[in-house]
């Protein structure tokens, strides 16, 4: 009884398969064609693997040429492209329907132009996330947006989803680190947007196309801003006897004049199998958990670490304890980035991903707390607290598909509850499938209607990644 | 004579939009109206927002503040001032640029993305803004973003809205993230370096992970010779420490001094104005984007073939140049210069005349102008919001 639905394919176009493989065939190496069943499964799903399509075929380009010639083909052909990095989404953003053609890009993975002096790098989009800071480590620099599936996920992906990371406290998201992107659109157009240059000239298309889901175009090449490494970095660890200790804590140091490059927040399910997972020294005898991590020199860290301990006073913390080593903050950090993993060895969850005014941070715990109990299921709460951006895991069993549909219906009252304390349903995993039904509250009709407007104009027949971001009712015909 | 009409409420901007689109009748936009950029709108009618007044939310403990797009910006600075808070992009005030005496608004820093030097490091204006209400050329209001820090819920229409001039839509409300003012405040000066030596060391200087918040360098003007501005802020400690370990980065470069506090934040002050090319008044002047390394080449073959008096900001990769009021203002060498490296220019201030022959803005590729006609044509269908502004 899954409860979003996927639009039925459409028969005119599976009747039509034959000859859509062979037109694609006549564009590309054999290599960049999977045609066969059982390889075209293995991108029926993403990260939100409750949901399944086996696509109409599956290309995978090696240059922006022919991206384009795919493109012009599909459009013409009236088929739907599902553009997919790694397939990493947690929000459904790159599962495919029967009757579309995923575009991977995995095999645009080079780094083509490193350029420290201006603080910039250019590279094809299927590079990982990873793959940029480690091209420019050497260097001395990074690439600061780092969403926990960085060793997997593309820069494809983190520009469709405008992606964030535990330490976009400091250094912002996805689209305040992009400087110019090469789009094709789906008429098989190339367009450049931005450069190495900051804020391109005319209509701000960059700021629109970071974020906008695959649905608007396919980018095959990003120019990124690089930033130089910090001297060092440093995370604490403190626990709490209460969220509203813990989120008062956070308040209070923001409200100092200090930013952390990350605040992270676990509650102690969370802490729990995070600590059993990474043995990464998390205080166990507590209701809540904040990883601080401030950088700099050895002494600006002492400095900060010092001031942080001081206001942290006042909110009755306990097991306060500073990383001594290299290895300790690998450890804690590991604690952390791997929650979501630890957490899918105990039982299946959907993690949802909601944003609140960090001032309603207890009274979000406490809504949370007491809608999982109203569905009889388990929560475990993890978050970038410094901004408020929420990751509630609702824990249930996928083998039974009633407390599935039950996980479901818990998730969409989380994240109604931090629309209705002023957030929003999404800060960075993105709309995908997962929440397209929920779009309508937090948008009105004028709202949705323009943003479909741009979709329209920009790809009139909804080819591009469309059953995705927008509810299937009340769409233009 | 153009009438201005001064809605005071969203619901009248509404009206006044719904009116001018079944009739036809293009509108010109403004705040407080203090940066006249853009080609001259012709439009009997002017709407300016600098009635819709009020900062609407205010939470220092989560860094935002929300305010209708006529709130003077001196009024949200002193808010924030109180609070020792700030606006991260250190908006541009262009008054006397461009020589005029109206208020400047918060939703005209918004219209035109205005950032200043401090852009280097923590963003333009549309990287802290997260929210944004605007009424489209239909008549209709639209929200988008919201207060919260992080949102990727639909399309970023925030961004694009940023730096529309008010042709997609009339901005009604904004809502910015916000920093604390730093406690110690340095600026290191370099003198007599020319453009090329003083984009190295403000290269250099970024390279590092000291986390410098502005980097310009100054023409020659009136026998004094070329000042390069490093500046830093934060905690003292760290001010001091950093201060100290850029001295030896910057070594190849001759001695600086320091100056701190009311002299830094002068000096910063005249840095984003601009003030360095307020005179001759009549000079034409130029703002152009390009990779930092390219801003010498560019700047001094302005310097060459018009004479320009030219002000490097964004370690090199923001350059303001004046040049001469008399045939296109110099417009096919700025553009020459700049379509040579990649990059853009923006004719900030000319005469009417001038204004009306010469592209203001980078002319667009093929591609981004018809992605940009298609935007636009959603928003304002019937072409009634600045009409040929951009």
């Amino acid at each position: 009884m899954s409860a979003i639905e996927i639009p039925k394919p459409d028969p005119r176009i599976l009747a039509r398969r034959d000859a859509i493989v062979a037109g694609l065939a006549a564009l590309l190496p054999p290599t960049s064609l999977i045609t066969e069943e059982d390889e075209r499964r293995a991108y029926d799903t993403d990260a939100l693997t409750a949901y399944r399509r086996v696509p109409l075929a599956v290309v995978l380009p090696e240059t922006t040429e022919q991206v384009s010639k795919v493109l012009t083909f599909l459009n013409r052909e009236g088929v739907k492209v599902v553009a997919r990095g790694a397939g990493t989404s947690l929000a459904g953003g790159a599962i495919p329907s029967e009757d579309a053609v995923v575009l991977g890009v995995s095999k645009m993975s080079r780094i083509l132009d490193v350029d420290t002096a201006n603080r910039t790098i250019r590279v094809e989009s299927g590079v990982t996330n990873l793959g940029v800071s480690g091209a420019v480590s050497h260097l001395g620099f990074f690439y600061a947006p780092d969403p926990s599936s960085q060793l997997a996920c593309t820069i494809a992906g983190n520009i469709a989803m405008n992606s964030g990371g535990a330490h976009c406290l400091k250094y912002g998201v996805t689209t305040n680190n992009v400087l110019g992107v090469k789009i094709v659109l789906i008429d098989g157009t190339i367009v450049e947007i931005g450069g190495a240059h900051m804020d391109a000239s005319g209509y701000d298309l960059l700021g629109l196309i970071v974020g906008s889901e695959g649905q608007l175009g396919i980018v095959t090449e990003a120019t990124l801003r690089i930033l130089p490494l910090a001297e060092g970095a440093r995370p604490m660890l403190m626990g709490f006897q209460s969220a509203e200790d813990a989120g008062a804590c956070v308040a209070a140091i923001i409200a100092s004049g200090i930013i952390p490059v990350a605040i992270e927040y676990m509650d102690r399910p969370a802490i729990q199998v995070c600590e059993a997972f990474a043995h990464a020294g998390y205080p166990l005898d507590v209701e809540a958990l904040l990883i601080i991590e401030v950088e700099g020199s050895e002494a600006e860290i002492e400095d900060l670490i010092g001031k942080i301990t001081r206001i942290a006073a006042d909110y009755n913390p306990s097991g306060l304890r500073i990383s001594q080593s290299e290895a300790e903050s690998a450890a804690i950090w590991k604690g952390r980035k791997s929650a979501f993993g630890a957490m899918g060895r105990l039982a299946d969850y959907i993690c949802m991903d909601g944003t609140i005014p960090t001032g309603q941070l207890s009274a979000v715990l406490t809504g949370i707390a007491r809608i999982c109990e109203g569905y009889g299921l388990r929560v475990s709460n993890i978050f970038h607290a410094g901004d408020g951006n929420l990751h509630p895991l609702v824990l249930f069993n996928a083998n039974d598909p009633e407390e599935q549909y039950k996980a479901e219906r818990c998730g969409e009252d989380i994240l109604k509850l931090c629309v209705d304390l002023g957030g929003c349903l999404t800060g960075e995993h993105g709309v995908g499938i997962e929440k397209r039904d929920l779009m309508t509250y937090q948008f009105n009709t004028i709202d949705l209607d323009q943003q479909m407007r741009v979709k329209t104009a920009l790809d009139p027949q909804w080819l591009l990644n469309p059953n995705k971001v927008f509810p299937l009712a009340g769409r233009p015909v | 004579m153009t009438s201005i009409l001064l809605p005071d409420s969203e619901a009248e901007i509404e009206a006044i939009v719904h009116e001018a689109a079944q009739s036809r009748s293009p509108l010109a936009i403004h705040g407080g109206g203090t940066r006249p950029l853009g080609r001259p709108v012709h439009a009997d009618r002017a709407l300016s927002t600098k009635l819709l007044t009020g900062i609407t939310l205010y939470e220092p403990s989560e860094l935002v503040i929300s305010a209708r797009a006529g709130t003077p910006l001196a009024e949200i600075q002193q808010t924030l001032a109180a609070n020792r808070q700030r606006l991260p992009f250190e908006p541009i005030d262009y008054r006397r640029l461009l020589g005029n005496h109206g208020i400047p608004t918060i939703g005209g820093v918004t219209a035109s993305n205005s950032s200043g030097p401090r852009r280097l490091q923590s963003g333009a204006a549309r990287d802290s803004l997260i929210g944004v209400r605007a009424t489209t050329g239909r008549g209709e209001t639209i929200k988008s973003g919201g207060r919260v820090m992080k949102n990727v819920t639909g399309y970023d229409f925030v961004k694009l809205l940023a730096g529309s001039w008010g042709t997609l839509g009339v901005l009604t409300e904004v809502t910015y993230k916000l920093i604390p003012e730093a406690e110690t405040e340095l600026t290191l000066l370099l003198t007599g370096l020319s453009a090329q030596r003083a984009v190295e060391a403000m290269t250099a200087a970024l390279g590092t992970p000291f986390e410098v918040t502005g980097a310009a360098h100054l023409p020659a003007i009136d026998g004094m010779p070329t000042r390069t501005a490093l500046r830093l802020e934060g905690f003292d400690a760290s001010v001091a420490y950093r201060t100290d370990r850029l001295d030896q980065v910057l070594k190849p470069f001759g001695a600086f001094e320091t100056i701190t506090a009311e002299a830094s934040r002068v000096l910063w002050r005249t840095i984003r104005d601009v003030e360095a090319l307020e005179t001759p008044q009549d000079a034409s002047i130029w703002r152009i984007s390009v990779r930092p390394s390219d801003g010498p080449k560019v700047g001094e073959q302005l310097v060459t073939r018009l004479g320009s008096r030219v002000l490097y900001d964004w370690a090199g990769g923001l350059i303001w140049a004046s040049a001469t009021p008399e045939g296109d203002g110099g417009a096919s060498v700025v553009r020459g210069a700049v379509a040579a490296v990649g990059g853009h220019a923006t004719l900030v201030r000319g005469s009417p005349e001038l204004r009306a022959t010469v592209p203001i803005f980078e002319p667009e590729t093929p591609g981004v102008a018809a992605m940009s006609r298609l935007i636009k044509a959603t928003f304002d269908p019937a072409g009634v919001l600045n009409p040929g502004r951009m």
